[in-house]
């Protein structure tokens, strides 16, 4: 399959790999997908007291569209709120990588992350952004 | 050292100059281009001569009878011909079929059609290492059982299954027993004198041979009958209609002729190459060989690298044309049926590479391999969550993972 070369580039020098402590409190932590669907995404953000998102770090098991989905939503949350980073649909980022449809999965599964690593953050402060 | 290096000889195998040679000879106006049907001119018997040399190149290669070689499209028609042709043929005798679930595709496939018609199909589970549960196989035979559906060796992972047993159990029982050897011919011995096979499916293109072009080895003593699936003007005695292709066979023959004599040197030289792939990998941790370590083809071998995901490792092995287990390269998300048939998770088969290795391959592309593989395997654990979690302790197994 011919991937864009956004999808190689990011896969190549992929953005903001690695982890940040998972239990400090201004770390918001998404694990999305399963091992057995051959993806899985863990997206961490690290939230100011202004609810917005300073800094973000990914690991990603799963193949080259998925790694560069995760490595493109790193990039696209820094300085957003969290309301904004919310509003990132999958779309955005299928058409900036230029996936194929059989990739699309890994589009959603981007988004899938940032809302997983949000809810997690609400959880852990009581439902307050 | 040429990159990228081609290590996916159990896809396909470039044709051997030699062969490509021979099949230009039959093609131009220059050449020997009459049909081998036509029986009125030198063109004709030009063809015809053509054609059965490599009739007996094929025959001697597996010491069959040329009179048992017809000529196909290759294997999977093969496969057609000799499953639909034997429930056709046998289906007032019953219409029961035992196969493996890690055959080919053109096998199981055929055996999917024959159940929409009304024939009833066992799939067989293979033992962890992937050969043949003999015990299985026998429990399986019904009264109305009419064929039995083995391949020689398996073409994700190497394994050679115990073909004579096998035949001896058929012959027993008088049950027809066909032999997938698209990826044995030329790789093993195969001698259908002392084989109790019945019925084999050949390719030209997995031992540097054309693509195209295959042929089906039919018993004479005992005979075997077929229902013919392509008709048409009788050729290659009713079985298989169409004009011969001449020049395909010829390269199909010449092929043949060239494995027979140098197999065995081949044999040995892809054992060191092979020993040489699985020293330069086997350190790494939490790597895996596939299938039977003892009873396979030095040419095939099948790897899995745990918690990297298939599909990006192929990525990462851009110079290196491999094959791999997971199915994110195709539009399903299932892995590898066959990898699945050895009771393998969907994650490690997600996560293995097939290296087959060929007449072309050198020590060097092995090593360059080997580096880029280490390079590789490192840098996607890096990146990788699953690999982050093995190392502290976590069961995946014990994780609520969304599905999706």
């Amino acid at each position: 399959m011919a991937y864009s070369s956004k999808v190689i580039d990011h896969y190549e020098n992929p953005r903001n790999v690695g982890a940040f402590e998972k239990d400090d409190p201004t770390i918001a932590t998404g694990m999305v997908g399963a091992p057995a669907c051959g993806d899985v995404m863990r997206l961490q953000l690290k939230v100011n007291e202004q609810g917005i998102i300073e800094d973000a770090r990914f690991k990603t098991y799963g193949c080259g569209s998925a790694i560069a989905s995760s490595s493109l939503v790193t990039e696209w949350v820094k300085g957003k709120t969290l309301a904004q980073a919310q509003e990132i649909k999958n779309t955005d980022i299928a058409q900036e990588l230029a996936l194929p449809p059989v990739k699309i999965h890994c589009s959603i599964l981007a988004e899938d992350a940032i809302k997983a690593a949000i809810a997690d953050y609400q959880q852990k402060h009581g439902g307050q952004e | 050292m040429k990159l990228p290096i081609y290590l996916d000889y159990a896809a396909t195998t470039p044709v051997d100059q030699r062969v490509a040679e021979k099949m230009m000879e039959f093609m131009t106006m220059d050449g020997q281009y009459g049909n081998p049907a036509s029986r009125s001119h030198r063109f004709g018997w030009q063809a015809e001569e053509a054609v059965e040399l490599a009739r007996s190149q094929v025959a001697e290669l597996v010491n069959a009878d040329p009179r048992e070689i017809v000529w196909t499209s290759g294997a999977t028609e093969s496969n057609n011909l000799a499953i639909k042709g034997i429930a056709g043929f046998y289906h007032k005798k019953g219409k029961h079929l035992i196969t493996l679930k890690t055959e080919h595709k053109a096998v199981l496939d055929t055996m999917r059609a024959l159940e929409r018609e009304g024939y009833e199909v066992t799939y067989l589970d293979v033992t962890p290492d992937g050969l043949v549960d003999m015990a299985a196989l026998k429990a399986a035979i019904r009264p109305d059982t009419i064929l039995i559906s083995i391949m020689f060796v398996n073409n994700e992972i190497g394994v050679v299954q115990d073909i004579p047993a096998i035949g001896e159990l058929c012959r027993e029982k008088g049950i027809v027993f066909h032999v997938d050897a698209a990826q044995a011919a030329g790789k093993v011995d195969i001698d259908l004198q002392q084989l109790k096979v019945d019925l084999m499916s050949f390719s030209a293109h997995k031992i540097y041979g054309p693509k195209g072009v295959g042929a089906l080895y039919v018993r004479r003593k005992p005979r075997i009958r077929l229902e013919a699936q392509t008709h048409g003007g009788g050729h290659e005695r009713g079985m298989r209609s169409g004009t011969l292709a001449t020049h395909q066979i010829v390269g199909m023959g010449e092929a043949f002729r060239i494995a027979k004599e140098e197999m065995a040197e081949e044999r040995q030289r892809f054992a060191t190459l092979r020993q040489r792939l699985w020293d330069g990998v086997k350190d790494i941790e939490q790597v895996f060989l596939n299938g039977d370590a003892a009873q396979r083809v030095p040419g095939i071998t099948n790897i899995s690298f745990n918690y990297v995901e298939g599909e990006s490792l192929i990525m990462a092995l851009k110079d290196i044309a491999v094959s791999s287990g997971s199915a994110c390269t195709s539009a399903s998300l299932e892995p590898s049926y066959v990898l699945r048939a050895l009771g393998m998770s969907d994650e490690l088969a997600h996560s293995s590479i097939r290296f087959s290795i060929g007449r072309y391959t050198t020590e060097a592309d092995i090593d360059h391999t080997i580096k880029i593989v280490n390079d590789a395997i490192a840098r996607l654990r890096d990146m990788s969550p699953l690999w982050d979690m093995y190392k502290e302790g976590i069961d995946l197994n014990s994780v609520a993972w969304v599905a999706h």
